[in-house]
């Protein structure tokens, strides 16, 4: 992996403090079940949130609300000043501007390495070809599989694929990255190659929603700890401060459920 | 046993026949999997107005027995509204893109649920990977769904292919010369049912049966690794 950096402006410290990303009073059901409870949360440019909570209580569901992979009943979520359109090209344009990495890494599975990372930017954007390629080329160098450019990502370790589709999701310069438990799916010896690259990116100034129990990454790339259960935003803090002074009952807990591994 | 010596190539076109109902297969073929392909769009669109619609055609024209439908096409639309699908005063040619026309009508609705059950093995990540990078729905569908749905219904697609095929020999009904419209006229000439049945099943295997190895071959080629 090399040192260069993954984004394009990589000022090595973020811009003032900006609202890029701002969720009021978001709410959110399926059937019955109130999954997003009254969400208000501000992310500013250049700042890096992990999201933190026990399995069911709604991170995926806030992630995908993000950009719209699923709708909401209340509140309104709006990214760079512009509110999430309902439907349409409008919609299109927004969610291209917000990149995602899912656990399970979803790359296209008939297409190579290369075509996964030009297919956004060449389909989206409709940027030039041989510029797009070599741009995807740089990305997939420096996320260290470089020499993987031809193969399908069904002949890729799982480290592997989650950093090509890291590169994917860069490949259309978003404003934000969210991650949906990128490491969960991976086996041990793997997860580290991909936090590396997320550090690498969270060090550049990326803006990043990571939700994640790693809590070695919270505490070395995260400005701020959100602490979820139930649906609701229970806490928030400093990583040191949440992780070695939690004040909530529901965090202490959690906590100490997770540590015993 | 088997006595083929009335058997007159001059006086009966064999390859013509044959021909025929090739140029139907192939001319079907094409058409049943564009508009399949577009049936199947309608039926996983978001759009409820499209999903009734792709619904409501499968559900009446796949019901409907072929002959039927081809029939129907030739009275209501050649002969009630004088639609000609410009083949001009030829009547064979308006009779072949009659055949053609009843024919995808048909045969698009199994292209569709073949399509459509495969687009159900595209894992969903798939395409919500693919709505994440900004792509809209034709797009979706087009780059990422469809590809990976099509290698995996490419043996499904072949039974349709075949059963197709053999269909063709409804457009006899229509009057267009293939081989069954032949096969009858010899059977009335030669009074040699059957040596004439055991011809003509043999074309229609050697027509079927290597484009279904094919297929088959290819299924396995282009099946997508997960
Ligand atoms: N598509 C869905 N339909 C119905 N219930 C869902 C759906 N997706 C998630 N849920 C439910 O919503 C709750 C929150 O899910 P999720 O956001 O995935 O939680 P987390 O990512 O924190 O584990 C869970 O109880 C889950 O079962
Ligand atoms: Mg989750």
């Amino acid at each position: 992996m090399s040192d260069a950096p993954l984004t394009k402006d990589s000022a090595a410290n973020p811009p003032p403090a900006d609202a890029l990303v701002v969720l009021d009073s978001v709410n959110k059901h399926f059937g019955a079940l109130h999954v997003l409870r009254d969400i208000n949360l501000t992310i500013t440019r250049g700042e890096v949130v992990v999201v933190i909570g026990p399995s069911g209580s709604g991170k995926s569901t806030l992630c995908r609300a993000i950009n719209r992979l699923e709708t909401i009943d209340s509140g309104t979520i709006t990214i760079d000043g512009a509110p999430l359109p309902a439907e349409g090209r409008e919609l299109a344009r927004l969610r291209s501007d917000v990149g995602m990495v899912f656990q399970s890494f979803n790359l296209f599975a008939h297409k190579t390495v290369l075509q996964n990372v030009t297919l956004g930017p060449l389909k989206v954007r409709r940027q030039n070809k041989a510029e797009v390629e070599a741009r995807a080329r740089t990305l997939l160098d420096r996320v260290g599989v470089g020499n993987q450019a031809d193969k399908y990502p069904a002949q890729l370790s799982g480290g592997q694929q989650q950093r090509v589709a890291i590169a994917r999701a860069l490949a259309m310069e978003p404003k934000v990255m969210l991650f949906d438990e990128p490491t969960s799916a991976l086996d041990p010896e793997m997860i580290n190659e991909v936090l590396e690259v997320m550090r690498q990116l969270a060090r550049e100034g990326m803006t990043m929603v990571v939700v994640t129990h790693e809590m070695g990454f919270a505490r070395s790339a995260a400005n701020r700890v959100v602490f979820m259960a139930d649906g609701r935003i229970v806490e928030e803090a400093e990583p040191h401060q949440f992780f070695d002074n939690p004040r909530s009952d529901r965090a202490k807990d959690f906590l100490s459920k997770i540590l015993q591994h | 046993m088997l006595d083929f010596s009335f058997l007159d190539l001059d006086e009966y076109d064999l390859f013509g026949a044959f021909w025929m109902t090739v140029q139907l297969t192939v001319a079907s073929a094409i058409g049943s999997l564009i508009w399949g392909t577009v049936l199947a769009a309608m039926r996983v669109s978001p759009v409820p107005v499209m999903r009734a619609f792709g619904t409501l055609y499968i559900n009446i024209v796949r019901n409907i027995p072929l002959t039927i439908v081809i029939v129907a096409c030739a009275q209501v639309l050649a002969f009630r509204l004088e639609i000609t699908l410009g083949a001009g005063p030829d009547i064979d040619d308006r009779n072949f893109r009659l055949a053609v026309l009843g024919l995808v009508a048909y045969t698009s609705t199994f292209v569709c649920e073949a399509l459509r059950s495969g687009i159900n093995t595209v894992p969903v990540g798939q395409a919500e990977a693919a709505r994440a990078l900004g792509l809209n729905f034709t797009q979706v569908l087009r780059l990422v769904v469809l590809p990976q749905a099509y290698r995996s219904v490419v043996a499904p697609l072949a039974n349709v292919l075949i059963a197709l095929t053999k269909n063709t020999t409804v457009a006899m009904a229509i009057g267009v010369a293939e081989a069954a419209f032949l096969m009858n006229e010899m059977i009335e000439n030669e009074a040699r049912p059957l040596e004439i049945g055991v011809l003509f099943a043999a074309g229609f295997i050697l027509l079927t049966l290597p484009s279904g190895l094919l297929l088959g071959r290819l299924a396995r080629k282009l099946a997508v690794k997960r």
